[in-house]
């Protein structure tokens, strides 16, 4: 069992804050992915997990114990760098069995243990070369071969793929996919990749400027980002974020994201819902390409727009919609729409629409 | 035939080769120079024009070993044909080899010769050892002043180490350290740690901290890191180091002059005192500054895929 929890953890770096009131439980055999830019402060919290890095105050408990000051060394965690840091002057079986040398284990264990982990990720014919004479996926195995061969109480792994180009990056995702239900260790994963974060997590950290924006499922934080940070950040294409206005007419009410458009129409309950969720002033409109629909033909409810640019990504097309001055992005069948400067309709799915207050970025949490 | 050639191509050129022939010859003339008067006979050593080609002979060497005594008479053919052969060479020059009992009485130069060795080889070891751990300190941990100490560390080399000379002998002769080997050691490694600190450093920083903190979590204490990663990864430049410290102490002349005049003398002083005593044997220094020049040689030589990876490896900074 490996529990895992930051409480009110807080590190500067000179006047600079990189960790703020960082709060996280963490629980056994999960796998926490920390999602942000460079310089938001995840790998300097995984660092601190590690114990490569001090933190000035609050605790990290592992299995309910403060580690806070203990060494790196007894903290019985494992890491996989982003260089991956295979030592080069020793041969892959030495680099995967020196952790296991660090316990004074006996020279049969280590030989077992390494030829065991050496076969679950398929390396063992590489026992014998040197770290030089590896691919980018290959050195990748032995490090986290060499993380996982003494069974750690956690992986910590700071972006692992991110030095590897794209199709290998696909293939070692599924790689540690598959190691993770095998083996089952508590890991937390250092990304700024948002597709390998909502692909491999159990549940995504969004960090920003050293502040924890959300932690969910990958479902939950891409269906209810809880403020436009993690709304833009997950997600690809970004999510169309507008201003909005809210306007009832009659009966109906509608939303328009420029003021010279009629506006897209809305459930009567926008209103109410906004109301008692105390919206200010001003709003902002997010809405993702795939919940913006596109029809060829004129039909009720949907405005006329005007295609400004197609990318063509073969199971689908992202198409730029001009409303007025403004942009939506659609994603719509390939080749639904056949040239830019087309005119098509669209409509806002008010189902898959979110609310922001404008000012805060906060989102209002109306659903319909 | 393409108009731009590779380096390789460019290297076999012959009139490359040619001209590094030259440029090797020129540099290595006064190395030939001595080898061949090593060898040769003494009435030709100092004849002008000068011999180039003569009959190599190992006399200069063997009197370089060994004391000697003038012959009142020439020895007795008996006497001549129980000496051993290499003694021969000298009885036909007219001296004997001095012996106690039966024991050769050696000269000086073995002795000047193996100080040299201790001197180099300790203050080598702690100069380039020091100046490592030093050098890792400076470039894995934030310290204040850490830019002023290494600047300070530097100055220590930026006079002429003889203007000093003066207050040195005076501190060595209060602490009693004037002729002795600890006095060179202390003396030497001072000097070289400047520069070892400076070159590991170089070397050091190029070490990604990564590794170490690989180390550190797979739960190795710092100092196991250090000596497990960071010194294998640093052989390149230790042995860089090494050689550079080395050849400057084996070299070093103005301070053994000065501090040392018997019993911890090193050779560079020894060799041209010998020239004062009564009339220059030049075979005999010749023979003497040979056989100088071999362990720096053959260390160089041991050392060279790694002075070679290293010099170029250290000096490009990223």
């Amino acid at each position: 069992m490996t529990d895992i929890v930051l409480r009110d953890v807080q590190k500067w770096f000179g006047p600079i804050q990189v960790i703020k009131d960082m709060n996280l439980s963490i629980d056994h055999n999960e796998f926490i992915v920390l999602l942000g830019p460079s310089g938001c402060g995840k790998t300097t919290t995984l660092r601190a997990v590690a114990g490569l890095e001090t933190i000035d105050e609050g605790d990290i408990l592992i299995d309910g114990k403060p580690v806070q000051h203990m060494k790196a060394s007894d903290r019985d965690i494992a890491m996989v760098f982003q260089s991956f840091s295979l030592y080069p002057h020793m041969t892959v079986y030495e680099n995967i069995a020196f952790p296991l040398r660090a316990r004074r284990m006996s020279r049969q264990a280590v030989d077992e243990s390494v030829r065991e982990i050496a076969r679950v990720l398929r390396i063992a014919d590489l026992l014998d070369r040197r770290p030089s004479a590896l691919s980018g996926g290959d050195m990748q195995r032995v490090a986290i071969g060499r993380a996982l061969v003494r069974r750690p109480k956690a992986m910590l792994m700071d972006e692992p793929i991110g030095a590897l180009d794209a199709k290998l990056r696909e293939e070692m995702r599924a790689e540690i996919k598959r190691l993770h239900l095998k083996q089952g260790s508590t890991t937390i994963y250092v990304t700024h990749d948002q597709v390998e974060a909502m692909s491999l997590a159990d549940r995504i950290v969004i960090m920003h400027e050293g502040v924890l924006q959300q932690v969910g499922s990958p479902d939950e934080v891409y269906a209810r980002p809880q403020n436009l940070f993690v709304a833009q950040f997950v997600g690809s294409p970004v999510m169309n974020v507008a201003p909005a206005q809210v306007r009832q007419e009659g009966g109906a009410v509608r939303v328009s994201v420029d003021p010279a458009t009629p506006g897209f129409d809305f459930p009567r309950e926008l209103l109410s819902r906004l109301n008692g969720h105390g919206a200010g002033e001003a709003l902002a409109l997010g809405i993702r390409p795939e919940g913006v629909l596109v029809s060829r033909e004129p039909r009720d409810g949907y405005l006329p727009v005007e295609a400004h640019i197609i990318e063509p990504l073969g199971s689908h097309d992202i198409v730029d919609l001009k409303v007025g001055e403004r942009l939506l992005r659609a994603r719509t069948a390939a080749g639904f729409v056949p040239r830019p400067g087309e005119r098509v309709h669209a409509r806002i799915d008010p189902a898959q629409a979110h609310f922001f207050d404008a000012q805060s970025g906060r989102s209002l949490g109306v659903r319909l | 035939m393409p108009a731009v050639t590779s380096r390789a191509q460019r290297a076999a050129h012959p009139i490359a080769i040619v001209a590094i022939a030259a440029a090797t010859l020129i540099f290595l003339a006064p190395i030939l120079w001595i080898a061949s008067t090593a060898f040769k006979p003494r009435a030709i050593a100092t004849s002008v024009p000068p011999t180039v080609v003569f009959t190599p002979e190992v006399t200069p060497f063997v009197k370089l070993f060994t004391k000697r005594v003038q012959l009142k008479e020439p020895p007795t053919p008996e006497a001549y044909e129980a000496a051993p052969w290499w003694e021969k060479t000298i009885l036909d020059g007219g001296e004997r080899v001095l012996r106690v009992g039966d024991d050769v009485q050696l000269s000086q130069y073995p002795n000047r010769f193996l100080n040299s060795l201790i001197v180099a080889v300790i203050s080598t070891v702690l100069a380039v050892g020091m100046g490592t751990f030093t050098a890792y300190g400076f470039s894995r941990f934030k310290m204040a002043g850490e830019a002023d100490l290494l600047f300070f560390i530097l100055s220590t080399r930026m006079l002429p180490p003889i203007v000093v000379a003066i207050p040195m002998f005076l501190m060595y002769r209060t602490f009693g350290l004037t002729d002795t080997h600890v006095g060179l050691i202390i003396l030497y490694t001072a000097f070289n740690l400047s520069f070892s600190v400076w070159l590991m450093k170089g070397f050091i920083d190029e070490i990604p901290k990564e590794y170490e903190e690989a180390a550190l979590v797979d739960g190795y204490s710092r100092l196991e890191a250090f000596f497990k990663i960071v010194l294998p990864e640093a052989a390149t430049g230790i042995a860089a180091t090494a050689v550079f410290c080395f050849i400057t102490a084996w070299n070093e002349y103005a301070f053994a002059l000065i501090l040392t005049n018997r019993r911890a003398q090193t050779a560079p002083p020894f060799i041209p005192s010998q020239i004062g005593s009564g009339l220059p044997e030049w075979t005999v220094i010749a023979a003497g500054t040979l056989l100088f020049l071999l362990p720096v040689a053959i260390f160089t030589f041991a050392l060279r895929n790694h002075l070679l990876r290293g010099v170029t490896f250290g000096a490009i900074r990223k």
